[in-house]
């Protein structure tokens, strides 16, 4: 392990969001407790830790996903970079937080549209009507969701034909189209068998280049593989994150330790 | 009983009984007789209508029945046109569904999609209600409520019309309409919905674009199942239209609707076999055919629905 | 926020349209809302002079003024008891049937697509089987018998749905634990099914029943008498053996064939009666079917597999 690359200072690196202090209810039920949490421009974080333990939650918080339910309630900041407005503020409109994020569901969901349809959606509710601009967005955003090649002679077809995997792909494609600034996915290969787990983990891989990624995933052999910082959360708290090689190699936390190695989880 | 150590007694109770065995085929068969009733129902329904019929048809020629332009069959010259009837009936299902399917599918994504908890628990039951309120009163009602409404706006509207009787009906099948549809939305699933919402969408974006298409075969089968019941809705025509059998499409008319003659001459006392008789049984199996393939059609598409989710 | 302007536009024409289908919706709900309470105010303000004691129990009468619904509520409550004599034990067997012991056959099928063709089956062709069938084919001629199994034929598919939907309610691990102890199916059936979804199967008779009780135009179809001056026979008789069929035969009349002729009559003060009437039935059916989804309600509460 001595001839890792040298890793670049925290100091040094971009944030493009930042969780503060943030506490999270279901009704009287506080499910995240006082986490504080950077995620770094142009990189891939992990959120791992057992069933429960609320890194779905906090993963919906950036979105604002809980406005959809009643009884929910944030305290606390998620600040986005670079403009450093507060996410969860009374002020801001969800529907404009969720128009600069983008999500990718546990299971694959597709609107029960063509494959077009499906990718040109984000863009079409943010106004675009030109058909050039939108087929060569779908063009676009489906050559990087991998996907191209397998759909683009059947374009008009539904999208609930597709397999498994494709569906997912089209839903990061979904997700891609509307340049999103940070992309948050929800264990995405939790339905998946292997192979298309694979193609995603390597499309993660690829992705990082152009959009910062939070992914929460169940599987730590995937955080390892994909992502380049990892929190660890247990029961609502966060107890370790860093860079990912650290937090597998060498944990500060004996908790972070016993997970890692199994013996907990 | 000297014998009956613990060991005997349980073997006893362990060993095959034939009357055991006998009463619980017994019963079994008597589920089986109760669930053929509805079978023997339909087989009955269609068995009165068609021997009737046949013989109906047997005296007036199908053709005539079809292609007249009259029904008078209790005049010294009768005729049997059905398109008379049929032309009423029509006529008011398509008021009652004018009304019925805009007002019941905006209630049904109301309700579904924007609605909070408590607006829908107090909404739901209301609805119940309405649907609850047995036709005769909405036939009392169109009669003596909303022609007499009608009137302050279409002063030459006359006192027995198609339109009130249309209008009632359609606030009638409302409860059908947006009930069923509901159910249909509601079945699609929520993270078809997030799906939308984490891209941006509102929530009249979301329904619109998302959960109607979604729930599509639902919503379609509603709406057939309330063409179905405007179709066979008897007592409003009944008694708001009038009885006058009439080739009308104009709401501001009256006119007899294949349900509204049945029952006029049921009320009367036509002889048993006279062919005046009969007329009710081919009126009523035309309707029966047109309600049946309704039926049919709107069974298939909630089974399809039911099946994607 | 970096959010264009143009895109904080397009949003908010999104949200304005949001805000309109809300007005529309609450537009809609009050639509419906409104035209109950008209049609409830209507009667009441047309009918409830006539609500007196002697309503109740006088005859019709070619008299507006002296016109009661005796024989009308009279007729409608000994219907109601064919119906319901009828209708629950057939139902629920048929629910039971379907539910627990229906093999995945052609049979099954068949029966299956029978009642849901039957729920939609208009009335009035109930009403013409029956005159067909019980009238001139079994003679029972135009009696609360007849009247009775019409309506109990029509309710038919409300008792069977409602039925299965409660016995589907119950978990498959009771069914389970009661085999598990050496239970037949029938007393699985009988010790657990039934008894669980009782309130589920009741809910459905109430709403079955004031379908029938409000049903108009079968009734009128097999030739019920609009004009009686006289009750069935009581069923109780003071001889041996003290129960007497004979009202099964009888001639009768109902509320909603009352409210009918009344409203075929010219005079206003017939239509007087007939709000009255109406009231009366409107009320009687309302709370049958609040009596219902007041126990679904507090059923679904309960309810806690």
């Amino acid at each position: 392990m001595n001839d890792e690359p040298k890793k670049p200072d925290l100091a040094t690196l971009a944030k493009k969001a930042e969780a503060r202090e943030l506490n999270f209810f279901y009704g009287a039920k506080q499910a995240l407790n006082k986490i504080t949490l950077p995620i770094y421009d142009k990189r891939v974080t992990a959120l791992i830790g057992p069933s429960g333990c609320g890194k779905s939650t906090f993963l919906r918080c950036f979105n604002r996903m809980h406005d959809l339910y009643p009884g929910t309630r944030y305290e606390g900041e998620i600040r986005l970079q670079p403009d450093d407005v507060n996410l969860l503020s009374r002020e801001v409109d969800p529907i404009e937080v969720r128009m600069r994020l983008a999500m990718v569901f546990q299971k694959p969901n597709p609107f029960p549209k063509s494959i077009f349809e499906n990718v040109a959606y984000g863009l079409r509710i943010r106004g675009e009507k030109r058909r050039t601009v939108l087929m060569d967005r779908v063009e676009q955003a489906l050559k990087d969701a991998a996907l191209w090649n397998e759909v683009k002679d059947r374009l008009d077809e539904l999208a609930t034909t597709l397999s498994g995997g494709q569906q997912q792909r089209l839903c990061i494609a979904r997700a891609l189209a509307c340049d999103p600034e940070l992309l948050l996915f929800d264990e995405p290969t939790s339905a998946l068998d292997p192979i298309a787990t694979a193609s995603i983990e390597e499309l993660i891989h690829e992705l990082r280049e152009k959009v910062t990624i939070l992914i929460v995933t169940h599987n730590m052999q995937q955080a390892a593989r994909v992502s380049d910082f990892t929190a660890y959360m247990y029961l609502g708290d966060l107890v370790e994150f860093g860079w990912t090689d650290d937090v597998f190699f060498r944990p500060q936390k004996k908790q972070t330790e016993d997970y890692i190695t199994g013996r907990f989880g | 009983m000297a014998a009956s150590s613990p060991e005997v007694q349980i073997a006893g109770r362990l060993a095959y009984r034939p009357s055991r065995h006998l009463r619980e085929r017994f019963i079994e068969a008597a589920l089986l007789g109760a669930a053929l009733v509805a079978v023997a129902t339909t087989v009955g329904i269609v068995f009165i209508l068609l021997r009737e019929s046949i013989a109906f048809f047997r005296e007036v020629s199908i053709v005539d029945f079809f292609t007249d332009s009259q029904w008078t069959p209790l005049f010294s010259d009768p005729h049997f046109g059905i398109w008379v009837l049929l032309s009423g009936t029509l006529t008011s299902s398509a008021i009652a569904l004018a009304v019925a399917i805009p007002v019941g599918t905006v209630l049904a994504i109301y309700l579904s999609e924007f609605a909070k908890a408590r607006t829908r628990e107090i909404a739901k039951p209301i609805l119940e209600l309405l649907a609850g309120i047995p036709t005769i009163v909405f036939g009392y009602f169109a009669l003596f409520f909303v022609t007499p409404l009608l009137k302050n706006f279409i002063p030459g509207l006359p006192g027995f019309n198609l339109l009130s009787a249309g209008l009632v009906m359609g606030v009638m099948i409302v409860p059908y309409i947006s009930s069923i549809s509901e159910d249909a939305m509601r079945a699609v699933p929520m993270a078809l919905r997030e799906g939308a919402y984490a891209m941006g969408a509102t929530r009249l974006q979301v329904a619109l674009h998302v959960v109607v298409p979604a729930a599509f075969s639902g919503i379609a089968a509603a709406y057939i199942l309330g063409i179905s019941r405007a179709v066979g809705e008897t007592m409003i025509v009944a008694v708001a239209a009038g009885n006058q059998p009439n080739l009308t499409f104009n709401p501001m008319d009256q006119a007899a609707t294949i349900t509204a003659y049945i029952v006029q001459v049921a009320k009367g006392d036509l002889p048993h076999g006279s062919t005046g008789y009969l007329t009710i049984f081919a009126a009523g199996l035309t309707l029966f055919v047109l309600t049946l393939m309704f039926n049919l059609l709107g069974y298939w598409l909630r089974r399809r629905y039911r099946e994607e989710y | 926020m970096t959010v264009a302007l143009e895109l904080r536009q397009t949003i908010a024409r999104a949200k304005r349209r949001d805000v309109a289908f809300v007005a529309l919706g609450i537009a809609a709900l009050l639509f419906a809302a409104c035209t109950f309470v008209a049609l409830f105010l209507d009667m009441v303000s047309d009918g409830a002079a006539r609500l007196n004691g002697d309503f109740f129990t006088q005859f019709a009468s070619r008299r507006a003024e002296r016109a009661g619904i005796l024989a009308a509520w009279v007729g409608s409550f000994a219907v109601m008891i064919v119906t319901a004599l009828f209708a629950v034990p057939l139902g629920v067997s048929a629910g039971i049937y379907l539910e627990e012991y229906a093999p995945r056959n052609r049979m099954t099928a068949l029966i299956e697509i029978n009642i849901n063709n039957l729920a939609g089956v208009p009335s009035i062709v109930y009403g013409l089987l029956a005159l067909g069938l019980f009238v001139h084919t079994f003679g029972l001629g135009a009696s609360v018998l007849t009247a009775g199994l019409t309506l109990a034929l029509l309710i038919l598919p409300v008792v069977i749905v409602a039925t299965r939907e409660a016995i589907r309610s119950v978990p498959g691990a009771i069914r389970e634990a009661a085999y598990a102890l050496g239970a037949t199916r029938w007393q699985m059936v009988q010790h657990h099914v039934l008894p669980y979804s009782m309130p589920g199967i009741l809910t459905g008779v109430i709403i079955g029943l004031s379908r029938a009780i409000g049903e108009t135009a079968p009734i009128v179809t097999i030739g019920a008498v609009s004009f009686i001056a006289f009750l069935p026979p009581p069923p109780i008789s003071t001889e041996f053996p003290f129960l007497n069929a004979d009202w099964l035969a009888s001639p009768f009349t109902a509320m909603p064939i009352q409210i009918f002729s009344w409203t075929s009559r010219p005079e206003e003060a017939f239509q007087a009666n007939a709000s009255a009437a109406a009231l009366v039935l409107v009320v009687m059916t309302l709370l049958m079917n609040a009596i219902a989804i007041w126990l679904r309600y507090r059923l679904r509460r309960n309810l806690n597999w």
